[in-house]
């Protein structure tokens, strides 16, 4: 069931969106978000989509991945559809016992589920072409100048990416530390729920404190190569725009006008 | 109690981009009360095979047969298998968890659902067994060396009274005195139960003192399986696997090359001193 979890997976591929600078991927995520919550109308998803069709082409990740990502909300998905299709007032289209249908209710159920999937999608799109170095990377260059009101944004990002490493090494140490357990006798999928919550624990506690030590060796390995923080810090790799960048900015540009000037025509 | 492997073959995440063939027709007899070395270089499939011994891992083709019975069998008792093939992961410290050294080792007898007292009585066995003082009993198992440790976690294997123990790389990161302490402490946890022992390891001369028979694990095929005499005989295949001979082997070659008439069918210190004492005249 982890390995489920595309969260933050990253898809080795070549394409021009890997290539692209993660500023441009991150303020072009934020921008795709945003526009799904702008249009008030069907049609304003044409473009979203179409947009996003294209991205996907471009990225050549295969779709599949993108739906592996769909499976982890597939409840909420449903839950909130449900909700809002039997919830929502307004004109009745269609009864059934005690549930009522409205004309608003699948209107609104329908940018849900159109929305959500959306927001699902493009959002692993970025992930899926981006390593989490990258991103990081991405992070802590755009949102630099935050670092005027003091915010530690390399410190942030710092932690982001350590976190984000160490959540292949967790989970290959829990296995471990299950079959371990498993040779012990333990029994990790029979039982009540109580039962099962108990057998957890010959399971967590090992995996904290190897977590713990793993931590703690990081730490000091960093303070062995003198790491103190962000300031003036350089890198191997800057990130240096390119001319696919500035294409990049356009085609966004582009697009947040497109979605601006539906909402406007389309009232 | 006899363990057949039969045309085993095993492969991490069939299916997928990332498939690989981890052991590849494996055919193995182990008897009772055998000294078993296992060795191979790091990726040769060792782990991999110890852990289809007692279930853990399930083949893709081929089965495990233990006492005449197929392990892969729906409704096999696979905790009652564990009890009996006690497996000993790689750094088995990092599986410690109670609050307690004895309440640790409880934990595997208790498993099998034995009454307080003989899971007890086991635990305080396992734990005299493998050396552990009285006085660490109470303790947090946090709190003791990094050698102790690794006992305890054995000990808790020792506890299910297992017919077949299996050691994946148990002296790994102990010290010289660690590792020989430990290794005696097997033998004679043999002696005493008289149980069979199958030990993974890297080091050429551990298994070359201890096990009565040696299999050599390459590229997820058995390489050699025979008496540690006879697989070191073959000195240059197992330095193309990156394995080599013991130390004193090696020498004994060297000094052959170097002119002198002794045999290289050596592989202890003790026969080696002989053999060179006699090539002298003395």
């Amino acid at each position: 069931m982890l390995r489920d979890i595309t969260l933050g997976q990253y898809y080795p591929a070549e394409s021009v969106i890997h290539r692209l600078d993660p500023r441009v991927k991150l303020l072009g995520t934020l921008i795709f978000l945003t526009s799904l919550f702008i249009t008030k109308s069907f049609y304003g998803y044409i473009p979203a989509l179409l947009f996003l069709i294209f991205i996907i082409k471009a990225s050549k990740v295969p779709f599949s991945f993108m739906v592996r990502g769909m499976k982890a909300i597939a409840f909420l998905l449903v839950f909130s559809v449900v909700l809002n299709l039997f919830l929502t007032q307004g004109d009745v289209v269609f009864t059934w016992w005690k549930l009522k249908i409205t004309k608003q209710g699948i209107q609104t159920a329908g940018f849900m589920a159109i929305r959500l999937t959306f927001l699902i999608i493009g959002s692993s799109v970025m992930t899926l072409t981006t390593t989490p170095n990258n991103l990081t990377d991405g992070l802590e260059k755009g949102l630099g100048f935050l670092k005027i009101i003091h915010v530690p944004v390399h410190e942030i990002s710092m932690m982001m990416s350590i976190a984000l490493r160490f959540i292949p090494i967790l989970m290959e140490e829990t296995d471990k530390i299950m079959k371990a357990q498993m040779a012990r006798g333990a029994d990790f999928d029979s039982g009540n729920m109580f039962k099962r919550v108990k057998a957890l624990v010959p399971l967590l506690v090992p995996l904290f404190v190897s977590a713990f030590r793993r931590a703690n060796d990081l730490a000091m390995a960093m303070e062995a190569r003198c790491y103190r923080g962000g300031e003036g810090r350089t890198k191997m790799k800057p990130l240096k725009y390119h001319r696919r960048d500035a294409i990049g900015y356009l085609i966004l540009a582009l697009y947040l006008g497109v979605i601006i000037a539906l909402r406007i025509l389309l009232k | 109690m006899s363990i057949i492997v039969n045309h085993l073959t095993y492969r991490y995440n069939p299916g997928t981009a990332m498939e690989s063939t981890a052991l590849d027709d494996i055919n193995l007899k182990i008897e009772d009360g055998e000294f078993i070395g296992l060795i191979g270089h790091t990726g040769s499939g060792k782990s991999t095979l110890v852990q289809q011994l007692n279930g853990i891992l399930k083949p893709t083709s081929g089965g495990v047969y233990v006492d005449g019975a197929d392990i892969g069998d729906d409704g096999y008792d696979l905790k009652k298998l564990r009890g009996e093939v006690g497996l000993v992961f790689q750094y088995p410290e990092h599986q410690l968890f109670e609050t307690d050294v004895f309440k640790d080792v409880c934990f595997g007898p208790k498993n099998l659902g034995l009454t307080q007292k003989e899971t007890e009585l086991r635990a305080y066995e396992a734990l005299k067994q493998v050396g552990i003082a009285d006085e660490y009993f109470y303790q947090s198992p946090f709190d003791l060396s990094g050698g102790q440790k690794r006992r305890v976690a054995i000990a808790g294997v020792l506890a299910m009274k297992p017919k077949v123990l299996i050691l994946d790389e148990p002296t790994a990161g102990l010290d010289p005195k660690g590792r020989d302490e430990l290794l005696d402490k097997l033998t004679s946890i043999r002696q005493d139960t008289g149980c069979t022992i199958i030990l993974v390891s890297h080091s050429m001369e551990d298994v070359a003192r201890y096990a009565d028979r040696i299999v050599v694990m390459h590229k997820g095929r058995i390489a050699f399986d025979d008496t540690p005499m006879e697989v070191f005989k073959h000195r240059d295949e197992l330095k193309e696997m990156g394995l080599g001979v013991p130390g004193i082997t090696e020498t004994m070659y060297k000094l052959k090359d170097a002119g002198f008439p002794v045999s290289t069918d050596i592989i202890t210190v003790d026969t080696a001193v002989t053999e060179i004492m006699k090539v002298l005249g003395r």
